[in-house]
């Protein structure tokens, strides 16, 4: 089988694991839907705040199909061994990460899709006015988390404290990059750390496609610098890569 | 055949400073089962993940098939199946799932569920891999490592786990794999192990090789009899190396008390003994010679 080949039955099987785990379907897709219904329902008909809540809901499953799943993947893989029988075999190691991030990158986009149609659908969010910005955000933002993911599981010791080394991460990275309100609102220090982390700049990003029309020429600021963190991460996490 | 498939010549391997392997030195010949045998933190494992390409050694050579696994050619891997001491699964693929995958990874795999059933776990084909209990998962290990039908197999303890008669069914696998002319370098604790499957066992303690050769040369050095009886519920035990004199004078003795000779063993030492022997002499007298065969 060519390296293709591999790569496709790799992601075939990958999905095939995603929807026999129900808690990595849950932590996906449920998740963030609920939390979305649930905000939308408490801000009721403000439009205004609906308009920031889609984005950033948007944003946030960004993270958590990338980064997260990452984290804890791969800490599942290594403390299991399984990356060590991965890589006595002869699958070519470009084919074996394909898949693998393959299914994260399936999973990101399915969810920024499904938060866009329920945006609209329910809370009358116009759809995207910028549809090709929308997807080189969420592309972009996939490569970023999912590297940044695969370089955190390295300082992750063992896969019982994946939640808690993943939480610290995540829960005050959606606080503060303005998923559920405007980050506007936040005290400075907070939004200057916020301006420095990718999520918001990926939210930034999926607020000018979907609602305001700014397209990848005005954020392009944003874009460059989730970019950044895309390459920090990617050389993070080849520099650190741990098989056991 | 006579062709060598694993050189090993001068092999060092440090941790941090500490060596675990000091200088191993041994040949496999192709079709042949290679033991290797040591107590825990003799080196074994390291040793065979040298071999198999999963770490750099600090000195010395080594070629698998001709290729230096240290490269971790693609063509390499294709011909050599690994169990690894200890090594996961998906939990959430079933037996036949997995060797399926598995088999899609290697140019001319064998049939998966042959080899299911090859390893004896066609019953358990689609149950899940977190529902096998340690044996079964065991033989899960050595039926991912087979499907890819290749000519060198690495087993690291290949039976732990076992109970007995799964034991010998594995044995009975890895003489098939004798049988097709494949080539085999196990380690293992258990010295019948080695006895039953092995061509050459090499005994390894601290990193460093205390002998080498065919189980049966491995046998008997010094004394080579011992003769055992009980005596007023106390076992006497005399070596010697020709029991005819010591056994007529003690049969003769209880024939003239009008007593039974009670418990009355005749034994040749096994390999056990000279395992024993050789890796529990102190550290300084591990250089000796390696036994010639
Ligand atoms: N990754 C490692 N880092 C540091 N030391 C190690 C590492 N792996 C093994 N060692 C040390 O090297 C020595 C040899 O270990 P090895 O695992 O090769 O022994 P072994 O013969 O396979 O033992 P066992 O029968 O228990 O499996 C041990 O003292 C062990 O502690
Ligand atoms: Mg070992």
């Amino acid at each position: 089988m060519t390296p293709l080949t591999l790569a496709w039955q790799q992601f075939r099987l990958e999905r095939k694991l995603f929807w026999r785990n129900p808690s990595a379907a849950f932590f996906s897709f449920v998740l963030p839907l609920a939390l979305l219904l649930l905000v939308a329902s408490v801000f009721g008909s403000d439009q205004q705040e609906l308009e920031t809540l889609i984005p950033g809901i948007a944003g946030m499953s960004v993270m958590a199909t990338t980064f997260n799943a990452m984290a804890y993947n791969l800490t599942f893989l290594r403390e299991q061994g399984i990356l060590k029988r991965v890589r006595g075999t002869p699958v070519p190691l470009p084919s074996y990460f394909a898949g693998f991030l393959g299914n994260a990158v399936a999973n990101a986009f399915v969810q920024v899709l499904l938060v866009v149609v329920l945006g609209n659908l329910l809370y009358d969010v116009t759809w995207p006015r910028d549809w090709a910005a929308l997807l080189l955000f969420t592309a972009v933002g996939v490569v970023a988390f999912g590297a940044l993911g695969i370089a955190f599981s390295h300082v992750i010791p063992n896969f019982d404290s994946t939640a808690a080394y993943v939480n610290a991460v995540f829960l005050p990275a959606i606080f503060i990059s303005g998923v559920f309100y405007s980050s506007d609102s936040l005290p400075r220090v907070l939004d200057t750390v916020a301006e420095v982390l990718p999520l918001k700049h990926v939210i930034d990003g999926f607020s000018g496609a979907i609602v305001t029309g700014q397209g990848v020429v005005d954020n392009a600021a944003a874009l460059a610098v989730v970019a950044g963190w895309g390459a920090l991460g990617l050389l993070l996490a080849v520099r650190f890569f741990r098989w056991e | 055949m006579g062709e060598i498939a694993i050189e090993v010549d001068g092999l060092r391997k440090s941790y941090d400073g500490v060596e675990a392997v000091r200088g191993l030195s041994f040949g496999v010949e192709r079709g042949e089962v290679f033991g290797l045998l040591g107590p825990n933190g003799a080196g074994k494992t390291t040793t065979v993940e040298i071999l198999e390409g999963y770490r750099e050694r600090s000195a010395g050579e080594v070629r698998v098939l001709g290729h230096d696994p240290q490269v971790r050619d693609r063509e390499l891997q294709q011909r050599v199946g690994i169990v690894l001491q200890s090594c996961g699964f998906y939990p959430r693929l079933t037996v036949r799932e997995a060797v399926e995958h598995m088999a899609k990874a290697y140019p001319r795999p064998r049939d998966p569920r042959e080899t299911i059933d090859l390893v004896g776990l066609g019953e358990k084909a689609d149950a899940r891999s977190n529902k096998l209990s340690g044996g079964q998962r065991r033989r899960l290990d050595l039926a991912l490592a087979l499907v890819g039908d290749p000519e060198l197999v690495f087993l690291d303890e290949p039976t732990t786990g076992f109970d007995p008669a799964a034991r010998r069914a594995a044995w009975g696998v890895i003489d098939t794999l004798k049988d097709l002319g494949k080539t085999v370098l196990l380690t293992t604790h258990y010295l019948d192990e080695a006895q039953a499957l092995a061509d050459r066992v090499a005994i390894v303690k601290d990193g460093a090789m205390v002998a080498e050769g065919p189980p049966s040369d491995l046998g008997p050095s010094s004394a080579g009899y011992r003769v055992s009886y009980l005596a007023g519920g106390r076992r006497v035990e005399h070596q010697t190396d020709d029991p005819t004199d010591l056994l007529h004078r003690l049969t003769g003795d209880a024939i003239a008390r009008g007593e039974p000779l009670e418990g009355l063993e005749v034994a040749r030492p096994t390999l056990e003994d000279v395992y024993l022997e050789l890796t529990e002499s102190a550290r300084c007298d591990v250089e000796q010679e390696p036994r010639q065969r």
